[in-house]
């Protein structure tokens, strides 16, 4: 991929993190932390891996893309609106009475979600069920993406896709995991482990790529050669990342900044930009 | 009104058999599975056109979730399973994905009830109904017969959005007409009474038309009605027939806790002056044991229910 192409993905995480703080801060609440830790995966896939038409989110041989953790709705509707879904002034309107961009993903208020998702281990469920369509209506050059939290895996409920998906041998699914090594309760690996993460995965029959979740030339390069194949992308993020005082810090997974850490914050971005 | 006893078809078998007809027709229905489709009797369909049948094997939380998402690629997709697993094992996917993304997906089980006899109380569904019923925008129905059931299945079918259909495991009588037309939201008067008025769904309609007979030997005449959509309820008729009569007995093979007796009284909650009974299993277990001999223990059969009807109507 060219380093232009790079850059400019760069330059439109970097855009996609500060209307998530300034979102966040705004409605005073949303999965601040775990949006920042997977918007890098949700740029490269809206602006250079999936086909697909903001004009016509109907479009009947489109991608499709499924957030399983759908608490990553902030990252998600920033996508959105910078791929021109809905306006982009309407990403203010976050967790508010009658917006259409609710807490969680509602695919009955808002165009560009698939499927309705919040409660973790379901979305992936969904999206095999997608991508088990697509096979059947012989969709070859469609694809189904779906991001899923690595404290999701927890839910039993993602072994049972996981296994479905590989006993229908389905190669029209990639699976991405934002593998920020958080849950609410603490680490992952002090909650519940997950390690081996990658030979779980391996177990139930899928191909698994492990890259670095905030390069973007190894996030397309990854998405890209899992095209016609099963394929699970274990992402290692920074939940917060991209803000120095977020990143690590668990105790911004649902806690926003307030406006002066905000200001902090889009500072240190502004700074950052400059040097992409 | 008079039944054919001799003719029996459970209401399971009629499913299999109209989903057969229905994928010859519609080459966009689909239809799932937990493992269990030669009780539910899918594995016709699953026979006929494999293609578009999919096990999930026992995994039934995932099999709601590719359901959604395989109805979102524009087919309608039927999943069953018994009745005692969805929705109770499966809630959350069909209340978070089903329903709220408003998936045209259809569950339809089988074995509902006690009437499912010896595998016992963890295979007996006495909650489904108030589960499906909770959820907002889920239409629950409960056939009484084979009959019924061709004529719900072909309905929903062509009605986009999420269906609960609740069917048995034993061969029930045919009690309803070919001619009557199926209509969601719809109860009828099997019979016209007066004195009282008797609802069920289900296999309770042969059961609460048997003790209609058994009250008037002894002049009570009662006005039975077989309701098998219980969301939506078919409102007006029990205000109609319940101010006839000022008593309601409704009957169900359900706890008498959220199911068709709890929508009954719902249905009331402005009239004045109505007397209303729920019979159906009392927030208890069910146990293993033959159908008729569990339906005489927990207060289901006809002679059980007249006798419930005349100590309430003594006091």
């Amino acid at each position: 991929m060219s380093n232009n192409l790079i850059k400019i993905l760069e330059k439109k995480s970097n855009i996609a993190r500060q209307k998530i703080l300034r979102m966040t801060t705004e409605c005073e609440g949303g999965h601040l932390a775990g949006s920042l830790s997977c918007i890098d995966i949700l740029v490269a896939i809206y602006f250079k891996i999936l086909r697909h038409k903001p004009d016509n989110p109907d479009w009947v041989n489109r991608d499709r893309f499924i957030l399983s953790k759908g608490h990553g709705a902030p990252a998600f509707y920033t996508v959105l609106a910078m791929c021109g879904y809905f306006p982009e002034d309407e990403l203010l309107t976050l967790r508010k009475i009658n917006s259409r961009l609710q807490g969680h993903p509602d695919c009955k208020k808002l165009p560009g979600i698939e499927i309705s998702t919040g409660s973790l281990g379901q979305g992936f469920s969904a999206a095999v069920g997608m991508a088990l369509g697509y096979w059947y209506d012989k969709k070859i050059d469609s694809r189904i993406y779906c991001l899923l939290g690595d404290g999701e895996c927890d839910e039993g409920q993602v072994w049972e896709t996981a296994m479905f998906a590989s006993s229908y041998n389905l190669k029209n699914i990639t699976a991405i995991i934002d593998r920020n090594g958080y849950q609410i309760d603490g680490k992952t690996e002090d909650v519940m482990k997950l390690e081996p993460l990658d030979l779980k995965w391996k177990s139930f029959g899928w191909e698994v790529k492990e890259i670095d979740g905030h390069n973007m030339n190894e996030i397309v390069d990854a998405l890209e050669e899992s095209r016609g194949r099963r394929v699970v992308v274990i992402a290692h993020t920074i939940k917060g990342k991209g803000v120095s005082f977020i990143e690590n810090n668990n105790t911004y997974h649902s806690k926003p900044c307030n406006k002066k850490d905000c200001k902090k914050a889009i500072t240190e971005l502004c700074e950052k930009f400059e040097l992409i | 009104m008079s039944i054919s006893s001799k003719f029996k078809k459970s209401t399971r078998q009629a499913y299999g058999e109209v989903l057969l007809e229905l994928g010859k027709e519609k080459n966009n229905l689909f239809v799932m599975d937990a493992d269990l489709s030669m009780s539910t009797y899918t594995c016709y369909f699953a026979k006929e056109f494999p293609e578009r049948f999919f096990n999930a094997g026992i995994a039934e939380q995932n099999m709601i979730g590719v359901a959604s998402g395989l109805s979102k690629t524009g087919k309608t997709v039927i999943v069953s399973t018994l009745a005692v697993f969805a929705p109770g094992r499966v809630f959350d996917q069909v209340r978070n994905t089903l329903v709220h993304s408003n998936c045209d997906v259809k569950i339809v089980t089988t074995h509902a009830g006690i009437s499912v006899g010896k595998d016992g109380s963890s295979h007996q569904s006495i909650e489904d109904i108030a589960l499906a019923r909770v959820i907002p925008g889920m239409r629950v129905i409960v056939p009484c017969d084979a009959v019924e059931t061709k004529k719900v299945i072909k309905k929903i079918v062509d009605i986009p959005g999420p269906f609960y259909i609740r069917l048995g495991r034993a061969d029930v009588p045919i009690i309803t007409h070919d001619k009557i037309k199926f209509e969601v939201g719809k109860g009828y008067i099997l019979k016209k009474g007066k004195d009282v008025t008797l609802i069920g769904c289900g296999m309770t309609v042969f059961e609460i038309l048997k003790a209609a007979d058994i009250l008037a030997s002894d002049n009570i005449n009662a006005e039975v009605i077989n309701m098998p959509s219980i969301k939506p309820i078919d409102k007006n008729l029990i205000i109609e027939s319940a101010s006839k009569t000022k008593k309601v007995f409704t009957c169900e093979e359900h706890s008498i806790i959220g199911g068709l007796g709890s929508a009954v009284l719902e249905s009331l909650e402005e009239e004045k002056d109505i007397f209303v009974k729920r019979i159906g299993i009392q927030d208890c277990y069910g146990e293993s044991g033959l159908p008729e001999e569990l339906f005489e223990k927990y207060g289901l059969s006809a002679s059980k229910i007249a006798e419930k009807v005349k100590e309430c109507l003594d006091n």
